[in-house]
């Protein structure tokens, strides 16, 4: 319908053209962003002004406010030990998690990209755990791998060594769930860095070995820390950035696999025993998540300023 | 380990057999613990009761129990069938839906020149900074006083609005062969008519890249879910599966079974869509 527009206007008078066809772009840049941008306000921003304007009140049992508090919420849920217990758990969860999966991921990379048979069937299986949800990993982790029972893997396994049965899951001293969890989470995303480095690795120019190897560098360790290393820094930020930011959404592992229990929780699982567990507290649930949200912003800025907003649009 | 290009021939005869048998030994090595948990899988999923948990371990279950397949769907306690179905619609409605609302999004803020344009687009990449599931609380707030708790709307409709599929499609089409549209605009199609009949019919790789992954992420997703569904009949495969964890009564090789199906679909989209899985990674991992 915007071409008939157009073409009546070039036709009609050329003087007007540039009005009309000005007049036809906003047209159709409404009409393509239009729905998305309508869908976004509402599901986007209002939520988030919503939460905020939520958390200077009063709200218990209910999602309208009753009685205006202040900073109250803020103040109660920054002074409460299980909200600011839990981001002391991100910090823990962050500093195994990101490290391992990053060396993990890269090792994995590293291995299947000097394959010479079978690459691809090796890539599938490891990348396979990506099809698998996070609620059906912490399953299979918590029935049978890491079952506290005799018939669990990892006791069947620890038997064999005379090692009594372990209660992976059950006390948080000594804090056995941390193996199960960060192991998890290892098994279902590393296969997806992999990916990732693997697409890295091949674009480092074949020219950069042959020269080190003129210049007599060994091959190995060598080489990894001289050339490949340096060639993935980029690379390497993007997924630690990018992991740092996945556990701190974490919630399904620690849900599903330390359900009702007071200690192991992150922010998330937090946020969701007040919000929606006996309290249904939203008040204070808003006000623990504007905190999340400015937490995350930091985060996400500064991943900004490290990797350069926008700089993709250049190089495309 | 070494790291070298596997096209250094000289090194490569010398390094010969021994250490490219390393290699693989070092590799199926990871690859069978990787496949470990699969393997529990299925074997429970396969086993009685008493063989799973049984004292002396069993590889594989002596007599394979093919009846268990059908006995998540006769469970009385959840609605197991009913889940799947769910999981299904919302899978697929919320691939569709995102395809729909967000590249045309993308596509304008690409290559329409409208004076206001970047303003938009600076408020889109706004979002990109909180994660959706962050901001979990406020939104089912929302949701709720909409009305909207145990239904489709719910669970798809606020996922579809996703700022960085928009702003993945944006990057794409930036660097689509502009020579297409002009032809497509001499042929007197408009911006809409160009962009169905010529821009998307030479983009599906890369709608089919982002539809599987959008897929799977929906497919797998748990939070929202949870949130939205309050009542049995709302329950997508996920939360299914995580009540099965909290039930009183454990029927090990009824939940393992449950759990090898609610995999399936998602395998079939492994086995047959990983060409665009994986371009559809190193599309949107880099760029996260």
């Amino acid at each position: 319908m915007s071409t008939t527009t157009t073409r009546a206007g070039t036709a009609r008078a050329t003087e007007a053209r540039p009005r009309r066809l000005r007049g036809s772009r906003a047209l159709n840049f409404w009409l393509f962003t239009g729905p998305f941008l309508l869908g976004l306000a509402v599901f986007v921003y209002v939520p988030v002004g919503w939460s905020l304007y939520l958390s200077f009140f009063e709200a218990r049992f209910t999602v309208t406010p009753s009685e205006f508090v202040g900073l109250g919420n803020y103040r109660e849920i920054l002074s409460d030990s299980g909200f600011m217990g839990s981001l002391g758990t991100f910090t823990v969860f962050a500093a195994f998690i990101v490290p391992t999966t990053w060396a993990l991921s890269l090792g994995l990379a590293l291995l299947v990209n000097r394959l010479r048979f079978m690459r691809a069937f090796y890539r599938s299986v490891f990348f396979l755990p990506t099809a698998c949800s996070y609620v059906a990993a912490s399953l299979i982790w918590r029935m049978s791998l890491f079952n506290g029972v005799r018939f669990g893997l990892a006791n069947t396994v620890l038997g064999l060594f005379g090692v009594d049965d372990t209660a992976w899951l059950a006390s948080p001293d000594p804090p056995w769930y941390w193996l199960v969890i960060i192991t998890a989470r290892l098994w279902l995303q590393s296969g997806f860095y992999m990916i990732l480095f693997l697409a890295a690795l091949q674009n480092i120019p074949r020219e950069l070995y042959e020269a080190a190897a003129i210049d007599g560098a060994k091959p190995g360790w060598q080489t990894f820390r001289h050339i490949t290393l340096p060639q993935l820094r980029a690379t390497s930020t993007a997924v630690v950035l990018l992991l740092l930011v996945a556990a701190y959404q974490a919630f399904d592992e620690f849900f599903n696999l330390l359900s009702k229990t007071t200690w192991g929780r992150p922010p998330l699982v937090e946020l969701y025993y007040t919000a929606l567990g006996q309290d249904q507290n939203y008040g204070k649930g808003s006000a623990g998540a504007v905190v999340l949200t400015v937490l995350i912003c930091v985060v996400t800025l500064f991943q900004g300023r490290i990797m350069g907003f926008g700089r993709g649009e250049q190089s495309k | 380990m070494t790291t070298t290009a596997p096209e250094s021939r000289g090194r490569a005869r010398r390094g010969g057999l021994m250490g490219s048998t390393g290699l693989y030994l070092a590799t199926s090595v990871a690859a069978l613990l990787f496949l470990v948990p699969f393997y529990l899988l299925v074997r429970n999923a396969l086993s009685t009761d008493p063989e799973i948990t049984g004292e002396d371990w069993k590889f594989f279950p002596s007599h394979i129990q093919w009846g268990n397949i059908t006995e998540p769907f006769d469970d009385p306690t959840v609605d197991f069938g009913r889940s799947m179905w769910n999981s299904l619609v919302v899978g697929v409605l919320h691939t569709a839906g995102t395809l729909v609302v967000c590249s045309p999004a993308g596509y304008a803020l690409a290559r329409i020149p409208y004076r206001h344009a970047n303003k938009v687009f600076y408020a889109v990449l706004v979002t990109l900074m909180v994660p959706a599931a962050v901001t979990f609380v406020p939104s089912f707030v929302l949701v709720s006083s909409l009305g909207w708790v145990d239904s489709y709307r719910g669970l798809i409709i606020p996922g579809l609005f996703s700022g960085f599929t928009c702003f993945l499609f944006r990057q794409y089409f930036l660097g689509f062969p502009k020579e297409l549209e002009e032809a497509a605009r001499v042929d007197g199609l408009g911006h809409w008519g160009a962009y169905w009949r010529v821009v998307v019919p030479n983009s599906l790789n890369f709608f089919a890249a982002i539809a599987t992954i959008t897929f799977i992420s929906g497919w797998n997703a748990f939070l929202w879910p949870l949130v939205i569904g309050q009542d049995p009949s709302a329950w997508t495969v996920q939360v299914a599966l995580s009540s099965y964890m909290t039930n009183q009564t454990v029927n090990y090789h009824l939940i393992f079974m449950a759990t090898a199906i609610s995999i399936l679909p998602l395998l079939f989209v492994f086995l047959f869509l990983q060409r665009w899985l994986v371009q559809g990674i190193a599309q949107t991992g880099i760029k996260g």
